[in-house]
């Protein structure tokens, strides 16, 4: 009984003291709550940039809300918080078509007024990246990075030691494949997640298919191409690589990415936050590993990413603090923090990035050319991409799906797709 | 006399309502939740498996639509097919080794509870858990398989996880090491409620063991055979955490199972539609286990 008393006694103290301090403290500083997947050690010294900027430039306060687990994991989660009624103040997205139904739904906050205050169409290089945060002409996200998956990455070891040079394209690389296994070495590592095989697929189609073919496919939906004699090739290759990944046994990307870095492996087709892995093992580009943009044939780069979006709040003192934190992003020194930590590119044309290391570099050369093209989550919406995974995982795993049969079903689903 | 009682019984027959008023009332939360949860969420469910509900549900009706595209998704197909050999499998072996375990404890044995103890113990870890577990086991690189081959057998081959023909039977291996024993401990219950009698008098009539086993002791237990395999039933359809985290449904789709594409159509692809169709179907296949457990258990009995 006394326990009790005492337990209760001390609550009301609480709720006391918490109305108290609701009452007495200011209007304008309001915690910002802020959900997102980042949680390896790149990635966390990238968000803290964020927090900092936060915390040091206006009297808001940065919580964070860091999901374990990738954006699979943490998307549910957000997702049905929103939906649930318990919206954060900010939450990370791959921009593109993952939020149409939450803007359709009138959950997410209208950034127009901000976006046009700070000229974010003046300044933000690729223009594709703002119209995939707009709807209906208004636009609800803040692009924070640039993501490609267009990168194949070489290690220098694995080749030194099959006594072959390192490829400085896929031909190359696949006539090179050889010599690796003779040195007992797996010649692509690939992981068994079923967006890795998706991703490889994807790059290769770039690369063998061509730009016209790739865009016909992916962006105008065309089933005709799909099964059509370029994909054909494509598949084909697929087929090839299949073969030279067989003994990678690896599910995660990082494992695949570690097989490259200590030289158990030849190469692997992954995007470029695959450079942090190497960072963080000490190896220097041009040296240790090679990097090829489009596997040395097309170089072209996705520009895919991540976005923030801020879900509609009641409070009028937590909408403006959202919209100051949107500002904040996308501001030039914020920007430049947050990528060099992070590895990707910087949504503005205008910030320079001297530290950058020769991998970004290349890739802000492509992005300078123009050669860019739109992100897998920017064209499919999670079905379609679900059902290409689907497929995808199956054909790179098993012997018995043939080239013609896999990409029999792949034209299906493009078909089909919206 | 008579007429006494019938009068009696007669003014009680009004209030037969208010009869065990306490029970019915005391009652009444768990009815709601059993028709408002399992029965409204379940008709909620089937209802918008006909429409075309993305991240939304939505009431845009399609007809069998997602059902058609279920039935014509390989990796559904393969779920299915997985879900019938990890399920059979599954029953037969629990059965047959928690029985057996069951009868070599019963046999008076010493160390008897430190033996039940040992043989229960997976049970009370986590499907997660034992599914990781198993995943460094059966790993060839660490586990099992470069044990083997380091005592001098050097072509020795164990590597489940990673061939897709095999792989349903390696999750098998670690979903058996899980539920054995509590299939056993149930079982051994059940032994121990046959009377010291029946074992008396098949000595006396010198009938072998085994023979006292399969033809007197088994059929008496049939209630407790029962129980285990509903439990048992229950633990196949669900299984997902298992594969989850021993292959996360690889080699390629070789080791899905039909609730891992229930959840993952609902919520990685956005396809809510897609995931009420498939979680539908797992309904019915419920519906398949149920419907002979309740004529084994309830219909029997109008005939006695």
């Amino acid at each position: 009984m006394k326990i009790t008393k005492n337990t209760l006694a001390t609550l009301r103290n609480t709720c006391l003291g918490l109305s108290f301090a609701a009452l007495t403290g200011s209007a304008q500083a309001v915690d910002l709550e802020v959900t997102h997947w980042w949680t390896s050690g790149g990635e966390a010294a990238a968000v803290a940039e964020f927090a900092k900027a936060l915390n040091e430039n206006t009297e808001h306060n940065w919580i964070d809300g860091a999901i374990a687990g990738s954006g699979g994991t943490a998307r549910p989660i957000m997702i049905s918080r929103i939906l649930g009624g318990d919206p954060m103040a900010a939450t990370q997205f791959n921009h593109g078509r993952q939020t149409e139904e939450l803007i359709d739904a009138g959950l997410m906050l209208d950034l127009t007024d901000v976006a046009e205050a700070e000229g974010w169409k003046d300044v933000v290089n690729p223009t594709s990246l703002l119209d995939s945060c707009t709807y209906d002409g208004k636009i609800y996200c803040v692009p924070v990075n640039i993501h490609s998956w267009q990168w194949i990455w070489l290690s220098h070891q694995a080749y030194k030691d099959a006594g072959v040079d390192v490829p400085s394209n896929w031909d190359e690389f696949v006539a090179a494949a050889p010599a690796l296994q003779k040195a007992g070495k797996v010649p692509l590592a690939l992981g068994g997640q079923s967006w890795q095989s998706s991703g490889a697929f994807g790059v290769l189609a770039i690369a063998i298919a061509g730009m016209d073919a790739w865009s016909a496919v992916n962006v105008d939906k065309s089933a005709e191409t799909a099964a059509g004699p370029e994909y054909k090739k494509v598949f084909e290759a697929a087929v090839a690589a299949r073969e030279l990944a067989k003994g990678s046994n690896v599910q995660d990307w990082n494992q695949a990415t570690n097989l490259v870095i200590t030289g158990k492996a030849g190469g692997q087709i992954m995007g470029d936050w695959a450079q942090g892995e190497f960072q963080v093992a000490g190896q220097v580009a041009g040296e240790d590993y090679t990097c090829l943009p489009g596997l040395g044939v097309n170089e072209v780069i996705s520009t895919g990413g991540d976005a923030f979006y801020f879900p509609k709040l009641k409070d009028p003192a937590m909408e403006s603090a959202q919209k100051e934190l949107a500002a904040l992003m996308m501001s030039k020194e914020v920007q430049v923090n947050f990528n060099l930590k992070k590895g990707s590119l910087p949504v503005r044309g205008d910030v320079n990035l001297e530290a950058a290391n020769d991998c970004m570099k290349k890739g802000l050369e492509i992005l300078a050319g123009g050669n860019i093209l739109p992100d897998v989550n920017q064209v499919f919406s999670s079905d379609t991409a679900d059902q290409i995974n689907d497929l995808m995982v199956e054909f790179w795993a098993s012997d018995d799906v043939s080239a013609e049969d896999a990409q029999n079903r792949y034209a299906e689903i493009i078909a089909d797709a919206d | 006399m008579d007429d006494k009682t019938l009068n009696s019984q007669k003014n009680k027959r009004p209030t037969r309502l208010t009869r065990h008023l306490n029970a019915k009332i005391a009652s009444v939360p768990m009815i709601l939740t059993a028709v408002v949860v399992f029965v409204g969420c379940s008709v909620w469910t089937i209802v918008h498996s006909f429409t075309k509900s993305r991240m939304l549900p939505k009431l845009e009706f399609v007809g069998f639509k997602q059902y058609d595209r279920l039935w014509s998704t390989k990796r559904w197909l393969v779920s299915v097919d997985n879900l019938l050999i990890y399920g059979i499998c599954s029953l037969i072996f629990t059965l047959v080794i928690g029985f057996i375990l069951a009868a070599l404890l019963d046999r008076k044995i010493r160390f008897e509870n430190t033996f039940r103890t040992i043989f229960l113990y997976p049970f009370a870890l986590s499907f997660i858990v034992t599914g990781l577990v198993w995943q460094w086991i059966l790993n060839p690189d660490f586990g099992l398989q470069s044990l083997v081959r380091e005592t001098g057998w050097s072509s020795f081959t164990f590597d489940p996880l990673n061939n897709p023909d095999i792989v349903i039977y390696g999750i098998l291996i670690a979903g058996l090491w899980q539920g054995t024993g509590l299939i056993m401990c149930i079982l051994l219950a059940g032994l121990r409620g046959i009377d010291e009698d029946i074992w008396k008098a098949t000595r006396i009539d010198g009938i072998p063991i085994w023979k006292t086993y399969l033809f007197v002791i088994i059929p008496m237990m049939k209630p407790v055979f029962i129980t285990a395999l509903v439990l048992i039933a229950a633990g196949i359809v669900k299984v997902y955490d298992l594969v989850v985290a021993q292959t996360s449904g690889g080699p390629g789709l070789a080791s899905e199972v039909p609730a891992k594409y229930v959840y993952d159509k609902m919520f990685l692809a956005q396809n809510l539609g897609q995931g009420f169709a498939a979680s539908t179907m797992m309904l019915v296949m419920v519906f398949i286990i149920l419907i002979p457990y309740l004529y084994l258990q309830y219909g029997g009995k109008r005939h006695d």
